[in-house]
């Protein structure tokens, strides 16, 4: 009979992780139109999302359970009104504030009032040097000259600022450029990051994937900038897991430190993980958080190592790379619970880097671009 | 932007950098520096030496402080104190 009555589970599973960060995306509204977002491809209606009250509500949640810093994000997080008081509110919770935005609704004003809010930091997004790079894969006029005066408003009210370059197959002759850019703009910080294929860039994949051979150049160029500007400017760097030999710890792994807040208040261990078939996603107008953290059926679906594969749970970097990434696993091995294809223990890896090379030659040159509602290509 | 590297020497007056802050988390009873979209979680040691960082003291008298403190040599650990710093320096924690 021992079998109908199971240890309860605190006598047999460790403790459980309580998250460190909550990405939250406060509206999926967005002046831009980016070729590469991360948002879902199916995005949330203004008209469903959460009150201030709710996301109040959601921050006190998040700080009380120990997130110790909230990522307000989007879509464009300063297209909701109450951006300032959300601040505000996130900071007497004691939470340390970081807002990821385009920069093109920015003003003096706004941005006065942000640091008067208590936001310590600003993270700019930049798709280009030049203009017309910015403008294509953007799909927005004048957005880099809105961005660049963005810069200097955040950094004339004292904020920090890190430059978000995201890196693609058309921009990356200009890596070392950007790069030199946000030292100009005075940012304190800058992240080369190579487009994650999820959401529309999963969508855009082959009008955005570099090849191998522009990847070992902006890798070289990337090294030699974080030489020389070492103490100066701190440069992280993501490459493109298609071309990587090892997984990335995506999340920091499932369901240990990371959460993710949607417009209308569904909560995710990342935030690609709606493509995975077979989730269940609470939400926080049912329940509490930490409810949801602790045993809602998408955090405990890949959290741990029971999930894995024979050969990554005996793996030496189980613990460094958690596994990587379920939603590219899905993606590409048609299993989120397969081995992420990035890792070249994987049968699927070399399809995978094949497959990024083949695109990357044959150079597509339409886009998909970022919108409610219908779908439409476009040519450049 | 920073015109040059911070390099720490012992004359060096260092503090944490701005928008930086060291926090205890009460939730996991343990001390962390927060900053832009990053989280550290220093040891024991180095949560001493940052406590008395506090942009009045040079990294001497940090080391001094220390050596009283926990009564051990000055050269023991004034090398640990200044790799410290630079390393934390270098990653934008740390300006002095």
């Amino acid at each position: 009979m021992t079998n109908l009555h199971p240890k309860p589970r605190a006598n047999t599973a460790p403790p459980i992780d309580l998250p460190v960060a909550m990405l939250a995306e406060l509206t999926h509204r967005c002046p831009m139109r980016c070729a590469y977002c991360s948002n879902p491809v199916a995005l949330e209606r203004p008209e469903c999302e959460l009150s201030t009250a709710e996301w109040r509500g959601v921050l006190s949640q998040a700080a009380a359970m120990g997130v110790m810093q909230v990522h307000f994000s989007g879509g464009e997080p300063t297209a909701r009104r109450d951006i300032v008081d959300l601040v505000r509110y996130a900071v007497e919770e004691g939470l340390y504030t970081n807002l990821i935005t385009s920069g093109v609704l920015l003003d003096a004003a706004m941005v006065s009032d942000l640091a008067r809010a208590g936001l310590e930091h600003v993270q700019l997004a930049f798709q280009d040097s030049e203009d017309e790079g910015a403008n294509i894969v953007g799909g927005y006029h004048g957005a880099l000259g809105k961005k660049r005066a963005a810069a200097g408003l955040v950094k004339d009210a004292g904020l920090a600022l890190t430059a978000n370059l995201v890196i693609h197959r058309h921009n990356a002759p200009r890596v070392g450029a950007m790069i030199d850019m946000a030292l100009e703009m005075g940012c304190e910080r800058a992240e080369v990051a190579n487009v994650q294929y999820y959401g529309w860039g999963l969508m855009n994949r082959a009008a955005l994937m570099p090849s191998r051979a522009q990847l070992a150049e902006m890798t070289a160029t990337v090294r030699e900038r974080q030489a020389r500007y070492t103490g100066r400017m701190v440069i992280d760097y993501v490459i493109p897991d298609y071309h990587a030999r090892r997984p990335k710890a995506c999340m920091g792994g499932w369901a240990r430190r990371f959460l993710n807040v949607t417009p209308t208040g569904k909560v995710l261990p990342c935030h690609a993980a709606e493509t995975i078939p077979g989730l269940v996603f609470d939400t926080v107008r049912d329940r509490p958080l930490r409810d949801i953290w602790d045993t809602g059926q998408a955090f405990e679906a890949y959290r741990g190592d029971a999930w894995m594969p024979k050969d990554c749970r005996s793996c030496e970097r189980k613990e460094f790379d958690w596994g990587g990434c379920r939603c590219q696993a899905l993606a590409i091995a048609g299993d989120a619970a397969a081995m992420d294809p990035a890792c070249d223990l994987s049968p699927h890896h070399a399809a995978m880097a094949a497959m990024a090379e083949d695109e990357a030659d044959a150079d597509a040159r339409a886009f998909v671009y970022r919108a409610f509602g219908a779908h439409k290509d476009s040519t450049f | 932007m920073l015109v040059t590297r911070t390099l720490i020497t012992a004359e060096s007056v260092p503090r944490l950098a701005p928008h930086v802050t060291l926090k205890h988390d009460t939730v996991r009873d343990r001390w962390v520096v927060l900053g832009p979209e990053r989280m550290l979680v220093p040891d024991e040691i180095a949560v001493e030496i940052l406590q008395r960082c506090d942009g009045e003291r040079s990294v001497a008298a940090v080391v001094g402080l220390l050596a009283k403190e926990f009564n051990a040599p000055e050269d023991d650990i004034a090398g640990d104190v200044r790799e410290l710093l630079q390393a934390l320096a270098d990653k934008g924690f740390v300006r002095a």
